[in-house]
């Protein structure tokens, strides 16, 4: 089977995130991208049934800053073929410029089943499983945590607020956004991942034209600001405590 | 536990060849089957392989059975077993270590482990914080902290701060008395900021060699644009990979810990120790510079120069010293540790400080404050005591 595992790269919120002159946007020069953690939960829920014997993982990614890691690394755990799709990405696109992109392409490799990371941090207009899934013509389940391949179907479990999991039956081919993978993503040591630097190949592609349309415009981008019935309490540690404590007692909260 | 029956003779063979490498790990062959390695481990009595046993399998050729158990990741490579064995066995170096190897890559890893490899790996330190940030925990000090590349091209010591002591907030205190230690002593030193990333010695003794290469070269790559005549730094294990373990990858540069540091300016240190310390004073040889590198004296000559010291020993001490339980990979393992043996050696170690009669624990590894300080939150009678470095501790008695 072919198992197509869509990723995409994401700020680094460990960095601190600084607004650009613009104010619509981050700034680039400060911006460190990783893999966003729900599409490592994708790629571990494929190679986990690979292994189980469902076929060949091919990971799909757009050509980012530090996306070769992101795609040794997760041939070092299994994946197969690695593309990377060239273009102007700049620091990353739209949902809608995106799945528009990887549809066009990923129906070249006429795939069975797409596993992607059910969200991302910097989904602004909607996940990109969804809309991969209707560009392509194929059914969408999302928040799955676990997949078990049958004859041409999978189940997959699916889970719902207020502790309730379903158990879906979705005929292939289809898309899943994965909200976990069966296992936590494995580690792979740093000379396997070394090893598969030297042996394996990622593969280039020309992306077709970024087409941004459908997605909101961001006109202004800015950091949480005091509401006027917010009271923010300056000083050191010691003082903020104890106004704080004096606050929950004027209140009778304590 | 499941213990499979089929064997696998070629692995154990492998294994135990890998052993056989110089310096010393022939004597693997010379083992006596004496004990003395698991009875002094701290944590032998809930291995399913302690030390003797491990070597047994081994030649017993059922070393698989060893990979099929969990109990190799209490091991908090604190040499206590090489420093008893009488065959002279490397046994933290080569056996416990290459075990927890051979553990990584068959993906048998811990999950608080594996979070804090990868944090290694992406962000360069342990913690996971912003490597841009490393130098942060010296802005707004007094003491000037100079950087390499921004404030100086050369200095005479090159201080490795190391990621505890720069992003802990705890051991960030040892950092800043250390920069004012050096700056009341008039020290031409600076700091490589963010260019520094963490030693990788404790992911080495946790089984993580291709991580621990790669961020020796890191620093190598880093030591190579300036120049300075030593390293100096407060972390044992830093400071045992700088020494021990970075000149076989090529890496070589004078290094000295702290203490030692220290203790070669103690004359002109002395006259600036003016107040007093109250209460006992007993000294926490930290592993990696006890028995790893046999500094033993160093930290108590500094200690007793303190105005009104009195040095009290513990029951462990010295050679003998009982680990925290931070090393080997156990800094990131408490959960794991606790859930089998249901204690801490940090508690252990503060109730024989208690036993002692001390007042404050003085220690001289990054690991050790914070580990320490939360053993005290867990024992009664241990409220009040504190946990200093002794660099914290001659800091304080300048002021």
């Amino acid at each position: 089977m072919n198992l197509i595992v869509p990723i995409k790269m994401v700020p680094d919120l460990v960095e601190e995130l600084v607004i650009d002159a613009s104010g619509a946007q981050l700034d680039p020069e400060a911006l460190r991208l990783k893999l966003n953690e729900l599409d490592e939960h994708a790629i571990e829920q494929a190679i986990l049934l690979k292994e189980k014997g469902a076929g060949q993982v091919t990971i799909v990614a757009p050509d980012l800053p530090d996306i070769d890691d992101a795609l040794f690394t997760a041939a070092a755990k299994g994946a197969d073929r690695l593309i990377k799709l060239t273009g102007n990405w700049g620091n990353g696109v739209n949902n809608h410029a995106l799945a528009r992109v990887m549809a066009n392409f990923i129906k070249t490799l006429r795939p069975e089943l797409i596993l992607t990371g059910v969200q991302a941090h910097n989904d602004l207009d909607g996940a990109l499983g969804p809309q991969l899934a209707e560009h392509l013509g194929m059914a969408y389940v999302g928040y799955i945590s676990g997949v078990t391949l049958a004859n041409g179907h999978v189940r997959a479990r699916k889970e719902f607020p207020g502790g309730l999991i379903a158990e879906t039956q979705v005929q292939l081919p289809a898309v899943l956004g994965i909200q976990a993978a069966e296992k936590p993503p494995r580690y792979v040591p740093i000379s396997k991942v070394r090893a598969t630097i030297k042996t394996a190949q990622i593969e280039t592609f020309p992306a077709a034209e970024l087409e941004t349309a459908g997605a909101p415009l961001v006109v202004r981008l800015f950091q949480p600001e005091a509401g006027a019935r917010a009271t923010m309490l300056e000083g050191d540690v010691d003082a903020v405590a104890t106004r704080l404590v004096e606050i929950f007692k004027e209140h009778g909260v304590l | 536990m499941t213990i499979p029956t089929i064997t696998n003779p070629a692995f154990n063979e492998a294994f135990y060849a890998s052993l056989q490498t110089p310096p010393n790990g022939e004597r693997v062959r010379t083992c006596l089957q004496c004990g003395m390695c698991s009875g002094v481990c701290p944590f032998g009595y809930v291995m399913d392989f302690p030390p003797g046993r491990m070597i047994a399998a081994l030649r017993s050729e059922i070393f698989d059975r060893v990979m099929n158990t969990d109990t190799v990741w209490m091991c908090v490579a604190c040499y206590a077993c090489t420093e008893v064995c009488p065959s002279g066995i490397p046994l933290t170096e080569k056996l416990m270590t290459r075990a927890k190897e051979e553990l990584i890559l068959a993906g048998k890893v811990p999950a608080e482990l594996q979070l804090a490899l990868e944090n290694s790996q992406r962000y360069g330190n342990v913690l996971g914080q912003s490597p841009r940030k490393r130098a942060d925990w010296a802005k707004g000090i007094q003491a000037t902290v100079p950087v390499f590349g921004k404030e100086k091209k050369s200095a005479e010591v090159l201080w490795y701060v190391g990621d505890y002591a720069s992003y802990h907030p705890r051991v960030q205190a040892t950092s800043r008395a250390f920069a004012k230690l050096l700056n009341a002593l008039g020290v031409d030193f600076a700091i490589l900021g963010p260019e520094e990333s963490g030693d990788g010695d404790s992911q080495r003794l946790a089984g993580e060699r291709g991580l621990f290469e790669m961020l020796a070269a890191k620093n190598g790559q880093a030591f190579r644009k300036y120049k300075f005549n030593e390293i100096v730094t407060t972390d044992p294990h830093a400071f045992n990979a700088l020494k021990n373990v970075y000149p076989t990858l090529g890496i070589s540069f004078p290094v000295r810990h702290a203490v030692q540091f220290l203790a070669e300016h103690l004359e002109q240190l002395k006259p600036l120790l003016r107040n007093p310390v109250n209460g006992k004073i007993t000294f926490h040889d930290p592993c990696y510079l006890g028995r790893a590198n046999n500094i033993y004296d160093e930290p108590r000559a500094l200690l007793q120069a303190l105005p009104g010291t009195e040095l009290v020993e513990m029951s462990h001490s010295g050679k003998t010293s009982l680990c925290c339980g931070g090393g080997g990979g156990g800094m990131w393992l408490d959960g794991f540790q606790w859930e089998k043996a249901h204690t801490r050696t940090s508690e252990w170690r503060i109730r024989e400080a208690l036993a002692a009669g001390a007042t404050t624990l003085a220690v001289a590894c990054p690991y050790e404050p914070p580990r320490f300080e939360d053993a005290i939150k867990t024992i009664r009678e241990a409220s009040g005591m504190e946990v200093r470095d002794v660099v914290e501790l001659l800091a304080e008695s300048m002021e």
